[in-house]
C-alpha cells in the first residue's frame, strides 16, 4: 500500500476509535496546562521566540561555517567527526565502528535520526543486540513498533497496557503504579548499560564554538548510555548546530517548556569529547556522525528553509488537531505532526508525501506554538502548490478553471442558485448514501440550505 | 466613508442574513455601502488546493474591480485572510504585486473594521441569550483578531458570554480539507461541538460563517439544539 492510502486508512480507523482519541487528547490537555504555567514564568515568551528564531535562522543560513567550526573544535578535543550524506552512509560509518570494536551489544538513548535511517534494523542484521534505554523507546521497542510521538514515544499506551507488556516480555508482576513500572524497566536496563560495548545517542544541540554536543533528557539514561560504554557515538542531523555555548541559556529552557511543559528538563549534559588525559571516567572514544540525508535539499529551498530551525520539541504535534485525532503512527513518518508534514516531502520525496500537506485545515495552531517560529502551516500551502504545479490532477484543474469562469460571470453565478435549489429538492432521496454527490460531506454532516433570497438578490432588490 | 462590502460565495448563497446585517449596521453608522455585483468568490478553494494560476484567474478581476475602493470590508475572517495575506503572496513578483498589496492594506474583516478602524464598540444591540464565541482560525491566527469581536459582544445588552475551553481550536472545516479528509474534519468538529455544549450556551457566535456552516452541519446531524449565528446578526439585534 502506498503512503497516502495507508494514511487515509489509518486516519479513518483511528478517528472512529473514541478511546484512542480520548487518551491522546486528555494527555495533551495536561501538557497544555503545564506548558501555559511555565510559559507564564517568562517575562516575555514572544520575545524569547523571536530571539530563538533569529539565532537559529543565522545558524541555518551559515550552516557550512558553523559545521566546520564545530568539527574543528570537536576534533581538537579528540572527538572523531564523521560526515554522512545519506542514511546508508551513516549506517556504514556506525557499523564500521561497531565491527572495528568487535562490539556485540549496544545501548541506545533516544535518537530520532536513528529511526530515520533505520539504524536498529541494520545493527540487528549485523547480529548486534540493541537495547533502547529511554523508557518510552524501550516500551515501543518491546512492542516492535515505531515511536508514536518523537518526544513521547509511548504516549498512546495506558499503564495497564505497559504492565501487560512487561509481564509478557520481562516476566514482571502486574502493577498499575507508574513508579513501579519505571523500576521494572530500570532493573532490566541497568544490566545492559554495564555490559554494553557501545552507547549510541542523538543530540539536541551541537555547539560550534566549543565542539560540544548537548543532550536533554528526564531519566538519566542518556548519561549512562554516553558515559559507561567504552565508545560513545552521537548521531545527529546537521541542522542541530547552535553558534555559541551561551545560546543554550535560551534554548534549554525553551525546549523544556515548549516540549514538555517543564521549566528545565531533568538532565542537560554537554559532551565535549572522550576521556581526557588525567580523567577517571568517560568513554575512550567519542564519535559524532553528522547526517545530511537530504537536509541540504531543504536548505536549498529558500521558502521553507526555516524548517531546519526545528529543535524537535514536539510543540506543534501537541497542539495539532489533526495529530490529536489521528495519532502518531498514522503519519507513517519518523517525524510526525506538522513538522513531519513539512519536512518529510523534502527528505523522502514530495509526490509520495504530499498527502500530509493536504491533511491539514491550515488552522495555524502549530505555527503559533513553535518556539522557533517556523512558518509551518504556510509551508504546507507551498508544498500543495509545488506538488500540484509539478503534477496537477486533471479533473481538479478543469474544475477550478470552470469555477473561475463561473465566479467571474455574474450571469452564470446567478444561475448557480436556482440549480442548487433544484438539486436540493431531490437531495433527500440520496442523502448520505453512496449515490449522494455530496457524500463526503453528508456522511457525517448536514448540508447548509440555499437561502430563499441570496444576498445578491437582496442587493439587487434594494438597488434596482 | 464609502465602504465596499465583499460578500463571499457561501455568505451570498447560504447566509445572506449575515451580509444584510452588515449592510444595515454600516448604514446605521452613516456610511455608504456598495456591493460589487461582479465579485463572487475570493478564490481560496483553488489556492488551498495548490492551483495558483487558476486562483489568479479569480483574483485578478477582483484586484481590478476594487482598485478604486476607499475601504473594503469582508464578511469572513477566512476570505479576509485570503485577500489581506495571501493575495500579496499569490501576485508576488508579478505586475500586479503592488495592486495586491494596496488592496490588502485597505481590506478589513468586519469586526476588526468596526473596532479598529471606526472605533465603534457599542451598536445598541440586545440579545438576551447565553452565547459562546468560536474564533475562526484565519481570523484569529492570520489576522490576529481576538479581542475585537469580544469587545463588541461585551456591549450587547443582556448577552452572557461563556468562553469554551476549545474556543481557539479549529472547527475542522478547512475548506476542501473537509471533503478530502472528511473523517478527520468531522472528528475535529466533534471536539469543537462538545466543548461548546459544555458551556451550556444557546448560541455559538462566530465572525466566520464558513466555520458556522461546518459546526451547524454537525450539530444538526447530532440533533443538538445548539445554534450557530454570525456576529453581525447578533450586533444587528434590537
Amino acid at each position: 500500500m502506498n503512503s497516502a492510502a495507508q494514511f487515509r486508512d489509518d486516519a479513518k480507523r483511528l478517528t472512529h476509535d473514541l478511546r484512542h482519541r480520548e487518551l491522546i487528547q486528555s494527555a495533551l490537555k495536561k501538557y497544555e496546562v503545564a506548558r501555559d504555567a511555565k510559559k507564564a514564568r517568562y517575562q516575555d515568551w514572544e520575545s524569547a521566540r523571536v530571539e530563538a528564531s533569529d539565532i537559529k535562522w543565522d545558524a541555518v543560513n551559515h550552516l557550512d561555517a558553523h559545521l566546520a567550526e564545530f568539527a574543528r573544535n570537536a576534533e581538537a578535543h579528540g572527538t572523531k567527526v564523521h560526515w554522512a550524506s545519506t542514511g546508508g552512509q551513516a549506517r556504514e560509518i556506525i557499523l564500521g565502528i561497531v565491527r572495528e570494536k568487535n562490539a556485540r551489544s549496544i545501548i541506545k538513548s533516544k535518537v530520532m535520526t536513528g529511526e530515520e535511517i533505520h539504524l536498529n534494523e541494520a545493527l540487528e542484521k549485523a547480529d548486534m543486540s540493541v537495547v533502547e534505554s529511554d523508557l518510552g523507546e524501550y516500551i515501543v521497542q518491546l512492542r516492535h513498533e515505531a515511536p508514536y510521538h518523537f518526544v513521547f514515544p509511548a504516549m498512546h499506551l495506558t499503564r495497564g497496557e505497559i504492565s501487560d507488556l512487561f509481564e509478557r516480555e520481562l516476566g514482571s508482576a502486574p502493577t498499575n503504579d507508574a513508579g513501579e513500572l519505571t523500576m521494572i524497566a530500570r532493573r532490566a536496563l541497568r544490566k545492559k548499560y554495564i555490559t554494553a560495548d557501545i552507547g549510541i545517542s542523538g543530540a539536541n544541540f551541537a555547539i560550534a564554538e566549543t565542539g560540544m554536543v548537548s543532550i536533554t533528557e528526564n531519566e538519566g539514561n542518556a548519561r549512562l548510555t554516553c558515559a559507561l560504554p567504552k565508545v560513545h557515538i552521537a548521531l545527529m542531523g546537521i541542522e542541530k548546530l547552535l553558534p555559541k555555548l551561551e545560546d543554550l541559556a535560551l534554548f534549554l529552557p525553551m525546549l523544556a517548556t515548549a516540549g514538555a511543559g517543564q521549566v528545565l528538563t531533568g538532565y542537560n549534559t554537554m559532551y565535549g569529547g572522550p576521556r581526557q588525559p588525567g580523567e577517571a571516567d568517560g568513554p575512550e572514544e567519542f564519535h559524532v556522525v553528522l547526517l545530511d540525508n537530504h537536509r541540504t535539499r531543504l536548505l536549498a529551498d529558500a521558502e521553507q528553509r526555516d524548517a531546519l530551525q526545528c529543535i524537535r520539541c514536539g510543540a506543534c504535534l501537541n497542539v495539532c488537531p489533526i495529530y490529536k485525532n489521528v495519532g502518531g503512527h498514522t503519519y507513517g513518518t519518523t517525524y510526525q505532526g506538522p513538522i513531519g508534514a513539512v519536512i518529510t516531502p523534502h527528505l523522502r520525496g514530495l509526490q509520495d508525501w504530499k498527502h500530509l500537506s493536504f491533511a491539514s485545515s491550515l488552522c495555524g495552531a502549530c505555527t503559533s506554538a513553535c518556539p522557533v517560529k517556523i512558518d509551518l502551516h504556510h509551508h504546507l500551502l507551498q508544498s500543495r502548490r509545488n506538488a500540484r504545479g509539478q503534477k496537477p490532477l486533471w479533473w481538479e484543474k478543469i474544475a477550478f478553471k470552470l469555477f473561475a469562469v463561473l465566479a467571474n460571470s455574474p450571469a452564470l453565478w446567478a444561475l448557480a442558485k436556482p440549480m442548487a435549489r433544484f438539486g436540493q429538492i431531490f437531495h433527500p432521496l440520496v442523502k448520505a448514501t453512496r449515490l449522494d454527490p455530496a457524500y463526503v460531506w453528508t456522511q457525517s454532516r448536514e448540508l447548509p440550505k440555499v437561502a430563499p433570497q441570496t444576498f445578491k438578490e437582496y442587493w439587487k432588490g434594494r438597488n434596482p | 466613508m464609502r465602504v465596499t462590502l465583499f460578500i463571499p460565495c457561501f455568505v451570498d448563497m447560504c447566509f445572506p442574513r449575515a451580509g444584510i446585517a452588515m449592510v444595515e449596521i454600516l448604514e446605521r453608522l452613516g456610511h455608504t455601502v456598495e456591493c460589487p455585483e461582479e465579485i463572487a468568490c475570493c478564490g481560496q478553494p483553488a489556492f488551498n488546493s495548490g492551483y495558483w494560476p487558476e486562483t489568479r484567474a479569480v483574483a485578478l478581476p477582483i484586484l481590478q474591480r476594487l482598485r478604486n475602493a476607499e475601504v473594503v470590508v469582508i464578511a469572513s475572517g477566512s476570505c479576509g485572510a485570503m485577500v489581506k495575506n495571501f493575495y500579496p503572496e499569490l501576485f508576488k513578483e508579478t505586475e500586479h504585486a503592488q495592486a495586491a498589496c494596496d488592496l490588502a492594506s485597505k481590506t478589513f474583516e468586519f469586526s476588526d473594521f468596526l473596532v479598529t478602524k471606526l472605533g465603534v464598540t457599542d451598536l445598541g444591540a440586545r440579545f438576551p441569550h447565553k452565547v459562546t464565541f468560536h474564533d475562526g482560525c484565519h481570523g484569529l491566527r492570520e489576522l490576529g483578531i481576538k479581542k475585537q469581536p469580544r469587545t463588541l459582544l461585551a456591549h450587547v445588552r443582556e448577552l452572557e458570554l461563556v468562553e469554551m475551553t476549545e474556543a481557539e481550536s479549529c472547527c475542522g472545516f478547512g475548506g476542501t480539507f473537509s471533503a478530502k479528509f472528511p473523517m478527520i474534519s468531522t472528528a475535529m468538529g466533534e471536539v469543537k461541538c462538545a466543548s461548546a455544549r459544555e458551556t451550556g450556551a444557546e448560541f455559538i457566535v462566530s465572525n466566520d460563517a464558513s466555520c458556522n456552516m461546518h459546526i451547524q452541519g454537525l450539530l444538526d446531524r447530532q440533533g443538538q439544539p445548539l445554534k450557530t449565528i454570525h456576529l453581525a446578526e447578533v450586533l444587528n439585534t434590537r
